[in-house]
This record gives structure tokens, C-alpha cells and sequence, in this order.
């Protein structure tokens, strides 16, 4: 076991310095980086005091290791946009946003697909099931910016029951929720219905059966609690989509996270924010692999010795 | 397995009505006839198909709604962007940008990780446990930034889209085919192949390629929908394909901000590609359960 942890948190190491090196190195192979780092209405003093601070002047490998240097402490260089402010302050900001936004889509797609992953598996092959294979079949086709706009265009603009963008209160929260938590509830409903079919064969449910638990019960409370473990151990894939979701539907929604903020970034070649994100972003979501896999392997013997 | 005995031994009540009902079942007709309607032929036929250019737009015929709304005309049968240009053959247009990325882009990443996969499960040893660290490593990173990061720095075009999407795919080629090559590795064939003189490089393409070649299609197949996907968010984003192009991705974002105005402009070219990756997941599923089982948990 502590092998395998070991291995992975190398792993994990290695993925996150392969992101660095390729923001690092995206900066400087298309032609002077300080080109791509800075508006095209920089002045002169602009790249004198850049040029200084990334240490341009000294070889390729000092320049990365500088770099990493900095990043580690969290100093990616200031905002070439939003200036005087540091891209690592910018990042915090927004962040806030994009995690109560993640939070709520992860808490109405779990409230969404367990009921009817339970009911697809109990009901298997009935009218139940076809109806949660079309759910995930949608779920998987429908691409993520689209139905942002469809949700939009019918709960915003056609019945103006919800605001069409911004932060504010709960109701400006609502569409974006559900325009992330829908992939979400496709992929949970899938290994909720796999995973309580497995539950339900097995001898213990059979013995609450015959000492005459109600029906709804040994379902909701004795298999459900023992289909729920796998779905856990998902959650990387899950927060991974979140990430996707968010870059995604805060730009749809105009909603003021750092996935918009990336967005941004990029189209105003504001580099050190770009970089930011990225690193910031990265790390995240290779940590919760990390920590899912480790999840993963004690809960289950077998992964230990692949 | 219950399912295959079911098919086997068609029950002797079965009608007429329920013939043609498991026929369709059984044969993913309905997927398929969406996506030649969808995609294959605007993608072949588009400038026989297409009504207007997709590039040029008359500034007069600007936010024309499609023709069963007031103001619509059949000239125009799905109404016109911002630009005045025709909805409809735009989107006759984008199915062979989506297309000619998604083959290019599957080609390329699929022949890099079949020639890696093959390698690392034939030889073994230190070239597997590189290789596979790689698969690993980059199976960790995130696509999406990933992507962007790569687009931004080397601007939006054609090979961008390309490059990023094969750096993505690779690596689930590599895996699938190295589980394969270390299966059929230990076979007899191949011992006889090794005793009978054949080099190394002819026993991995001859002997060991055509064996794979099956999964190899499967996975492809469930791809191409990931891919345009793929290529329409990224489009979507500014990160993809040039502003000017008629991509499915950058019609609907036109349409973004027309939402309250003009709706058309965003809902046709986001259904194209529901309809399109849809009937692609359909057929990849049907593929999968019909020629290789194995890959039941890809």
C-alpha cells in the first residue's frame, strides 16, 4: 500500500511539473514571449520591467526554473489587464464563485440521479430503465455550452421565471447549477443503477427480504447504503467535469468565477492570469485523482498489486 | 448473455409487427440514417446541397427568422445570422469542418498510440513502463485547460484543433492496444512466426496489428462524437477554429448573445450537433456490444 501511494503521489508530481513546463514553454515557442505576454499597446518600459522579472536574459533553463521558483510561492507576475492587481489575487476572487456554483451542481445532480438510478436498477428492463438510458444518452450528447443557452432561452427568456446571467442571489445560481449537474447526473445515475444491480443479487439482501423488511426499505436503506460506495469513488471523474463545466457555463452565464476569468484572460492575452488558472485548476483536479485513487485502492485489494 | 439466447431463439408467437420492431433493435438503423442525413452527405455534397455560400452574407437579409415564423421566407428556411448569412448551409458547411477535424484528428492520434501500444505490450520491460507512465500522466491531465492553453499560445486554426485534440486522445489508443498485445503475444502464431524467421517489426505488423484492428475501429467510432464535442466547445471558447469558419461550435456562440432576438441563430447548429453525437454514441454502443465485448467497460 505505501508503495502505491508512492508511486501515485510521484505520479501526481510529475503531471503537475508536465503542465508547468508546457505553460512555461507555450510562452516562449511562439517567437519572444514577452510578444505574447504583453498587449499589443505595451509600451517599452512595459517590456523592460517584464524582461527583468522573468529573467529573460539568462538561458532557457534558468528562465524555467525561475519560474517554478515563483509559482511555487504563488507569484505568477501582476494582471497585464486588471493592473496592480497579482494574477494569484485575481484567481482568488473568483474563486469563491466557481466552488459555490460546483457545489450546488454536484448537490442537485446527487438529489437528481440516485432516486432514479435506484429505480432503473430496481425496475430493470420496465419503462424505468429506457427512460434512464435516454437521461444518460442525453446527458452524454448534449454539449455543455448549448444547453446552458437552451436552459436560457426557455426558463430566462421565453417564461422569465430566472434571471439570463450575472451573480446574485439563489435564482441567478439555478440554470448554471443545472447546465453543469446535467453530464453529472448522466455518468452518477449509470453506476448507481450498475452498482445497486450488483447490491440487490447479493445473500444479505435476500436475508432482509425474508425476514420480512418492507420492500421499500431494504432498497432505499439496505441496498442504497451499500450501492453507494462505488459512486463515491467517482468523483474524480466528476471533478473534472466540474472543471470543464465551469470554464464552459460561467462564460455562458456571464458568472464571475475563474472560469470565466480564463476565458478572458485568453482572449486578452493576459498571460500571467492564464497561467495561473491553469496551474491552479491543474492542481486541483490531479489532486483529487490522487486522492480518489488512493480511496480506490483501500477500498479495493485488487488495484493495489496491478 | 440473456440477451443473446433471447435473439437467438426468436419466440415462435413473435408477429409480423414485432419482426421489423427487433430488426430495428438489432440493427441501428435509426442512428445510422441520422447521421448520413446529418453529417455524411452535408459533409460530401456541401457545396451541391448548400442553398447560399457560407462565407458570404447580403447585409439586407440580415436576422431573417426561419420560414414558418412571421417574417421568414423559404428562401431562407432556417433563417439568417447577424451577418446575413444563410443559417441552413452554414450548417451544411459545418458538418465537413466537424468531420474533416474529427477523421484527421482520430487518424493521427490513433496511429501514434496503436504504434506506441503495440511496442510497449510487445517488447516489454523498461519501453512498456515508459510508455505506460505516459499514458498514466497524460490521462491525468486536464483536457479541457489543456486544450485551451495549447490554442491560446498557438492561435486558432486547423492544425491547432488537430494537435490539441491528438495530444488528448492518444493515450487511450496506447492503453487499448497494449491490453491486446500482451494477450496475443503469448499465442502460438506467434511463436511459430518468431521460430519460422520473421523480424520483430514484421510480426507486430502483420501478425499482431490485424488482430486489434477490431477494437481499434470500436474505439474509434466512439470517439469521432467525443471529438466533435471536443472541437465545437473548444470552437465555442475562441480557442478553436477561426472566427470566419463555419463550425458548429462558433455558429452557436454568434448566436449567444442574439438569444433574447434572434434564437435561431444558436438553437439549429447546437441540434446538429446533438443529433449528430448522439446517433454516434448510438452506434458506437451498438458496435461495442456486437464485435467486442471486451470493451464493455471502455
Amino acid at each position: 500500500m505505501q508503495r502505491f501511494i508512492a508511486v501515485r503521489v510521484l505520479q501526481s508530481l510529475i503531471a503537475v511539473l508536465i503542465m508547468s513546463v508546457i505553460v512555461f514553454g507555450l510562452a516562449r515557442v511562439s517567437g519572444n514571449p514577452l510578444d505574447v505576454m504583453l498587449p499589443i499597446e505595451a509600451t517599452q518600459a512595459d517590456y523592460e520591467r517584464l524582461a527583468k522579472h522573468w529573467g529573460l536574459d539568462r538561458p532557457v533553463i534558468t528562465q524555467y526554473f525561475l519560474f517554478l521558483g515563483n509559482a511555487l510561492q504563488g507569484d505568477f507576475g501582476e494582471s497585464l489587464k486588471y493592473t496592480g492587481t497579482s494574477a494569484m489575487e485575481l484567481v482568488g476572487q473568483r474563486l469563491p464563485a466557481t466552488l459555490q456554483l460546483a457545489g450546488l451542481a454536484l448537490l442537485i445532480s446527487a438529489i437528481i440521479a440516485l432516486p432514479i438510478g435506484v429505480l432503473a436498477a430496481v425496475g430493470k428492463d420496465t419503462g424505468w430503465d429506457d427512460a434512464a438510458k435516454v437521461i444518460a444518452l442525453l446527458g452524454q450528447s448534449l454539449p455543455g455550452f448549448w444547453r446552458g443557452i437552451v436552459l436560457m432561452w426557455i426558463f430566462a427568456v421565453m417564461l422569465g421565471w430566472l434571471p439570463t446571467s450575472g451573480r446574485g442571489g439563489i435564482e441567478h445560481m439555478i440554470l448554471p447549477a443545472i447546465t453543469i449537474g446535467w453530464f453529472q447526473v448522466a455518468a452518477i445515475m449509470r453506476l448507481v443503477r450498475s452498482s445497486m444491480l450488483d447490491v440487490l443479487d447479493s445473500e444479505f439482501v435476500k436475508l432482509a427480504r425474508v425476514k420480512g423488511i418492507p420492500e421499500w426499505k431494504v432498497i432505499w436503506k439496505h441496498c442504497l447504503r451499500n450501492a453507494g460506495i462505488t459512486p463515491l469513488t467517482f468523483f474524480a471523474i466528476v471533478a473534472g467535469s466540474l472543471l470543464t463545466g465551469s470554464v464552459v457555463t460561467e462564460t455562458v452565464f456571464s458568472w464571475p468565477g475563474i472560469g470565466l476569468l480564463v476565458i478572458d484572460a485568453i482572449q486578452a492575452r493576459d498571460f500571467p492570469v492564464v497561467q495561473a488558472v491553469v496551474i491552479v485548476f491543474a492542481g486541483i483536479f490531479i489532486l483529487c485523482n490522487l486522492v480518489v485513487d488512493i480511496l480506490y485502492a483501500y477500498l479495493d485489494p485488487r488495484i493495489r498489486y496491478q | 448473455m440473456a440477451d443473446i439466447t433471447t435473439q437467438a431463439l426468436p419466440s415462435e408467437t413473435s408477429t409480423r409487427s414485432s419482426t421489423i420492431w427487433r430488426g430495428l433493435r438489432r440493427y441501428p438503423l435509426f442512428p445510422l440514417a441520422i447521421l448520413v442525413f446529418c453529417l455524411v452527405i452535408p459533409a460530401v455534397f456541401a457545396p451541391l446541397v448548400a442553398p447560399f455560400d457560407p462565407y458570404q452574407g447580403s447585409l439586407r437579409a440580415r436576422l431573417i427568422p426561419p420560414f414558418w415564423q412571421e417574417g421568414g421566407s423559404f428562401e431562407h428556411l432556417l433563417g439568417t445570422d447577424k451577418l446575413g448569412r444563410d443559417v441552413l448551409s452554414r450548417i451544411i458547411y459545418g458538418a465537413r469542418v466537424s468531420m474533416t477535424v474529427s477523421l484527421i484528428a482520430i487518424f493521427v492520434s490513433g496511429i501514434i498510440g496503436t504504434l506506441l501500444g503495440v511496442i510497449s505490450g510487445y517488447f516489454g520491460g523498461r519501453t512498456d513502463s515508459v510508455v505506460m507512465r505516459l499514458v498514466d500522466i497524460s490521462l491525468s491531465l486536464p483536457t479541457i485547460l489543456l486544450a485551451l492553453v495549447l490554442s491560446a499560445a498557438l492561435g486558432p486554426s486547423f492544425t491547432t484543433v488537430i494537435v490539441v485534440i491528438s495530444v488528448l486522445l492518444w493515450s487511450r489508443y496506447a492503453r487499448l492496444v497494449r491490453g491486446e498485445t500482451l494477450a496475443i503475444k503469448e499465442r502460438d502464431f506467434i511463436a511459430r512466426a518468431r521460430v519460422a524467421g520473421a523480424s520483430h517489426m514484421r510480426i507486430m505488423l502483420l501478425y499482431i496489428l490485424p488482430n486489434v484492428v477490431n477494437s481499434l475501429v470500436v474505439l474509434a467510432t466512439l470517439q469521432v462524437g467525443y471529438v466533435i464535442l471536443l472541437e465545437s466547445t473548444l470552437s465555442f471558447l475562441g480557442a478553436g477554429l477561426p472566427r470566419a469558419e463555419p463550425a458548429w461550435g462558433l455558429m452557436v456562440a454568434d448566436g449567444r448573445e442574439l438569444i433574447v432576438t434572434a434564437w435561431w441563430v444558436s438553437m439549429f447548429p447546437g441540434i446538429a450537433i446533438m443529433l449528430t453525437v448522439l446517433s454516434l454514441n448510438l452506434l458506437g454502443d451498438w458496435l461495442r456490444d456486437h464485435f467486442d465485448p471486451k470493451l464493455k467497460n471502455l
